[in-house]
């Protein structure tokens, strides 16, 4: 598995992506799937930065590796921070009218909608998501 | 790393903003402060997504707040033209129907 390790802090995004960017581009990943994976990561990585580690900084590891039959991208997102499984979070309501929309969660759900199988734990004072994208 | 550019053009009271590259939580916050700006005395804002290939949930959030201060004004707020990736985003989140979209 290839590793990235990063501060959780959201200027970061970018060592984040271009990290997704380059793993992809070697699984020639299509475009579509690319951009839905960094999405993804994203939205995951910057809700660690945010919420994780309280008022300190803390770091967030990334690992990437490919599954054969059917070739599918596998990330691992994980962090020390406070326990917090982001699958728990409740959907917002999208058929809401615009103004009475609830600001957050929209991230998380996003994530959801763009992958094929997503996994939590909490292990060895860890946070780890591991999430699946099939290519 | 710059990732976004944003272009503006005010014709009297009517701002159009173009957005090329890519809306993430970085540049979302840049946006938000750079359109703020330039809010007062616009009637009709219309932000160009045509070279928008990535928005983050950050940027919706942007767009929400801004659209929220447009109505509260009684002015109008349109998206015109969206690609592939964010018309995906926009329809899983609902947005598509929540704001006035014209292709």
């Amino acid at each position: 598995m290839k590793i990235l390790n990063v501060e959780a802090v959201v200027d970061n995004i970018y060592k984040v992506t271009d990290f997704v960017d380059e793993q992809l581009d070697e699984a020639e990943c299509p475009l579509k799937t690319k951009l839905q994976l960094e999405l993804a990561i994203e939205e995951l990585f910057v809700n660690i930065a945010n919420y994780a580690y309280d008022s300190e900084t803390g770091m967030a590891e990334i690992g990437f590796e490919i599954e054969n039959d059917p070739k599918t991208a596998v990330f691992v997102l994980s962090d020390s921070g406070k326990p917090y499984n982001p699958l728990m979070k409740e959907d917002p309501d999208v058929t809401l009218p615009r103004r009475e929309r609830p600001i957050g969660g929209l991230g998380i759900f996003v994530v959801k909608k763009g992958m094929d199988d997503m996994f939590y734990e909490y292990k060895d004072g860890k946070n780890v998501l591991t999430l699946k994208k099939i290519l | 790393m710059q990732t976004l550019k944003i272009k503006m053009a005010r014709n009297q009271r009517e701002l159009r903003v173009e957005l090329i590259g890519r809306l993430d939580t970085v540049t979302s916050k840049e946006l938000e402060s750079e359109v703020k700006k330039n809010l007062p005395g616009i009637d009709l804002l219309i932000f160009d997504f045509t070279q928008l290939e990535y928005i983050a949930s950050a940027g919706l959030r942007v767009l929400l707040a801004v659209s929220a201060w447009m109505e509260d004004r009684d002015k109008e707020m349109k998206i015109i033209n969206l690609s592939q990736m964010v018309k995906e985003i926009f329809t899983v989140t609902g947005m598509i129907e929540a704001f006035e979209i014209e292709e």
